[in-house]
């Protein structure tokens, strides 16, 4: 109503100016989106951005997480090389089924479960093909909206800055439960523990399954069991975002340890999986939504249901990421060399954080540093503060996120000093 | 108690890094605990080789039934998808004469999927190439997003030239929809999108899911096979300005039905005397004439006469590239401002579903249009697929006449593109499929693509058995 209000408002000022007879929007101004404000740069991938912008020799990019090798390019796994040879010519471009490939999708979930795993071999396991974690998180989000109203997602502080863009935009309430502490750079375990207590029975809880991001802190084995006791007592719902099997310790199969256990300990999980990191596959999107059910008939319908979010949101998956996957899962020779790639990925990063961290030890600098190899993953939390970060990339051409998270990939032999004189400049300038 | 520091013993000794200063408790209690358990390390089948642990097995057991979990445990089935289902279905049957009419993708004669040469070559040399896997940024690949303002618009348009174009790679012609749809629902909220009666059946779940109310104008006539064009002007007329109205570019899903030149032209001056918005959805540029300009020529008109306009493109069906889900969301605005501003918001909204848009098939496209030869050779494939489902057209028409001469069928040959409405009623289609293995959906909608010489015949007497007979 108040649209057409404005509409004709517009015309008649039109007609007033004498121009009669030409649609209002000929004119140069929008009939609709005059007021549509630009929208804030995303703060992650805006910074790729403003390192693109810069003209220095020596600038660094610590922002996106994307991983570079010790010469700061980009890589393309061996493996997904062979694999895409060995498929080249081959397929046919056919509409994948709503829930994508089944055979990547089964390759997929048996890595993040385990082979053997019953509720694969029951059935429970409902799950789709899914454009990469984002995908898998907003399908799950506009799951959560549909069949848990009411619900909230209690999401970790802080947490990857675009869960908060998925589930808002899904229409699902957020709320934080306390998580890194910046005292320790480490787990503020007494105040996530007290934060659950406070859920209620139904909500969902987002948790990372290693490797946390943005802060690399990741609970012990010990803190996760109680952290799955109280999921168990007050009746919630744990929903794994697992962005980096593989990749954190270079071991899969400890990586995936978190949602193992709690399936083992009797939840039903809800699980995003990516292979956008493990696999280098970043731009293929390719990742898997699941969610176990109490049994096979429960997991079908539940599927169903997944497929018509999927349907009204992209139809069906894209197919040459899960081709790529699938290929390398379903290869023995193929999947053990992409355990030794992944290894080698995460390895070079261990190896970073432990030279980071010696370097600046080295320069005297009066802050703690030990985080930084404890901390794990991709991304470190330096603990920098907003204004540090400006420096950072205003006088040192450095850029990372502004919470202080810094890509690890990103840091290499020949640029880990100057990054570390640069931190230690703006620390104690 | 021991029972539960055997437990913590075993998850401590199952990840032994992260406790480096448990590593050595852990190692003494594991000596204990082995002697507890009568000295039997049980390796799990979870642990990598070599290591021995006393971690347990997966076990079965009580499901924990959580407030959360009952809520999953009372989600109801869904409907099958009414178009994909028919696939689904005719994979199932196994009788020699089916034939499978349903999903819109292109059939060689073979009834074989086609990939087309121009795609085989570009994929080709990009293996060679050896391009990295990174992100895209969140609007796309920038030579795909140019490539595909020019198809649409042509190279160099006044809208590009002018930056009042703000194309965003999406997920095909789908994913397209849906960002429109989250960006009507967002900065044009209470407006409605009018869409044809009938339209394709995604259409309404795409707006639903948005949140966005849908209307219907009339389109079809049964009466006539062809377009209700009174009706649809005057549907239109009575829409509230402001509306969003949604148009089929050419090669109307799933009617086939599309209006001439002159009735877009009085379609582009309602919208104008009535301010709506068009919404266009090109599914099928170049793969409904043959002519990629041709094709363009409604969206071009709009274009041209200054006024907004949002559009999907997909490149499903003309470059064969289904499942690499390329697309674009376009906005063409009148101002450059605005436009940068529309374009920001619309990355917010991709940013929430995906983050960023598949990057294999965008570069097939960019390489094939990128290459006066590649493209030119794309022109004549498009020529080709065009040309056989004219021809298919034209044959079960000449069948059919033969057949069947009191009824008229000059709709098959008048409608365009991969699909006829062929006015089959509900029982008539059931009669196709049970009787005929014809499988089609139930409102009467057949792929041109799925028919081929061969069989055209066959189907004619089936279309001829229902309609007399039911």
């Amino acid at each position: 109503m108040l649209r057409s209000l404005q509409l004709r408002s517009l015309r008649s000022v039109a007609e007033a100016s004498g121009l009669r007879g030409i649609a209002t929007s000929a004119a140069s101004k929008s009939a609709w989106f005059t007021d549509v404000p630009q929208a804030p740069t995303d703060p992650i991938l805006g910074i790729t951005e403003a390192f693109q912008k810069s003209q220095d020799p020596n600038k660094m990019n610590l922002g996106v997480g994307a991983y570079r090798d010790d010469q700061g390019k980009p890589v393309v796994l061996d493996v997904v090389r062979e694999a895409e040879k060995q498929i080249a010519g081959e397929h046919y471009m056919e509409y994948l089924p709503i829930g994508g490939n089944k055979q990547f999708v089964d390759r997929a979930v048996a890595l993040a479960l385990g082979d053997d795993n019953p509720a694969i071999a029951d059935g429970r396991v409902a799950a789709l093909q899914s454009l990469s974690g984002t995908g898998a998180c907003r399908v799950m989000a506009e799951f959560m909206a549909r069949f848990m109203p009411g619900a909230k997602i209690h999401i970790s502080d802080p947490t990857w800055a675009n869960h908060h863009n998925i589930f808002r935009d899904a229409g699902v309430e957020r709320t934080l439960y306390k998580y890194y502490k910046p005292e320790t750079r480490g787990l503020d375990f007494e105040g996530m523990i007290a934060d659950l207590q406070k859920a209620n029975e139904g909500d969902v809880i987002l948790l990372h399954a290693c490797a946390h991001n943005p802060t690399g802190v990741d609970p012990t084995a010990d803190q996760w069991q109680q952290i799955s006791d109280v999921i168990k007592e007050k009746r919630l719902f744990p929903f794994f975002d697992s962005a980096y099997q593989g990749f954190a310790t270079g071991d899969c199969e400890r990586d995936a340890r978190a949602p193992r256990m709690f399936l083992e300990q009797g939840h039903n999980i809800g699980l995003s999986q990516s292979f956008a990191k493990n696999m280098g596959l970043y731009g293929q999107r390719i990742g898997t939504v699941s969610i176990v059910a109490d049994d096979k008939a429960q997991a079908k319908k539940v599927e169903s249901q997944l497929k018509l979010i999927a349907r009204a949101m992209y139809s069906n998956p894209p197919m040459m990421g899960a081709h790529l996957v699938s290929n390398i899962l379903g290869d023995p020779k193929l999947k053990q060399r992409w355990f030794v790639e992944v290894k080698g990925m995460a390895d070079r990063i261990i190896d970073m954080r432990q030279s980071l961290r010696s370097n600046i030890e080295k320069l005297n600098s009066p802050l703690p540093w030990k985080h930084i190899t404890e901390q794990i993953g991709m991304f470190a939390y330096t603990g920098l503060t907003g204004e540090q970060v400006d420096k950072l990339a205003q006088e040192h051409h450095i850029y990372m996120t502004r919470n202080g998270r810094i890509s690890m990939a990103g840091v290499n032999s020949g640029n880990v000093e100057r990054l570390s004189a640069a931190i230690h400049k703006v620390t104690t300038a | 108690s021991p029972p539960q520091r055997l437990i913590a013993i075993t998850d401590l000794h199952c990840a032994p890094e992260k406790f480096g200063l448990f590593k050595m408790q852990a190692a003494q209690m594991h000596a204990q605990s082995s002697h507890m358990i009568g000295g039997q390390a049980k390796p799990s089948a979870a642990m990598p080789q070599g290591r021995i642990g006393i971690c347990a097995r997966p076990q079965r057991v009580a499901r924990i039934v959580a407030g959360a979990n009952s809520k999953i445990s009372q989600v109801p089935q869904a409907p099958p998808d009414p178009i994909l289902g028919i696939s689904e279905a005719f994979k199932a049957s196994t009788s020699p004469d089916k034939l499978n009419l349903g999903v819109g993708a292109y059939r060689t004669e073979e009834l074989k999927p086609y990939v087309l040469d121009v795609v085989k070559k570009a994929e080709r040399r990009m293996l060679e190439k050896e391009e990295n896997k990174e992100y895209l940024p969140i609007e796309g690949l920038a030579s795909f997003r140019k490539a595909t303002m020019d198809l649409m618009l042509g190279p160099n348009s006044k809208a590009a030239q002018e930056g009042r174009l703000a194309t965003l790679q999406s997920l095909s012609g789908t994913g397209s929809l849906r960002i429109g749809a989250e960006f009507i629902a967002k900065f044009l909220a209470g407006t409605t999108v009018y869409v044809s009666n009938p339209t394709w059946g995604n259409h309404n779940n795409i707006f639903a899911d948005a949140g966005v109310e849908v209307q219907k104008y009339r389109y079809f006539d049964p009466e006539t096979v062809g377009l209700d064009f009174d009706g649809m002007i005057a549907d239109l007329r009575a829409a509230p300005e402001g509306s969003v109205v949604l148009l089929h570019a050419c090669a109307h899903n799933p009617t086939g039905v599309d209006p001439t030149l002159e009735q877009w032209q009085a379609i582009l001056d309602l919208v104008k005397e009535r301010s709506l918005l068009p919404f266009f959805d090109s599914a099928y540029q170049g793969f409904a004439s043959g002519s990629l300009d041709e094709d363009a020529a409604a969206v071009r008109l709009f274009a041209d006469a200054g006024i907004e306009l949002l559009l999907a493109q997909s490149y499903s069906k003309n470059l064969g590239l289904y499942a690499e889900r390329v697309g674009a969301f376009t906005y063409l605005g009148v101002d450059a401002d605005t436009t940068k501003k529309v374009l920001s918001q619309c990355k917010r909204i991709a940013r929430a579903i995906y983050s960023n848009p598949p990057v294999h098939g965008a570069r097939i496209v960019a390489e094939v249009v990128g290459d006066e030869a590649t493209f030119n050779e794309w022109r004549s494939e498009m020529e080709g697929m065009a040309g056989r489902i004219k021809g298919v057209r034209q044959e079960l028409y000449d069948h059919l006449n033969r057949i069947n001469p009191d009824k008229n069928w000059d709709f098959i040959i008048n409608q365009i593109g991969m699909f006829s409405f062929t006015g089959l009623t509900p029982a008539q289609v059931e009669n196709m499929t049970n009787k005929h293995q014809v499988y089609m959906t139930k409102d009467g909608r057949i792929s041109m693509a799925g028919l081929n010489s061969a069989r055209a015949e066959y189907l004619a007497k089936a279309i001829d058995d229902s309609v007399r007979n039911f």
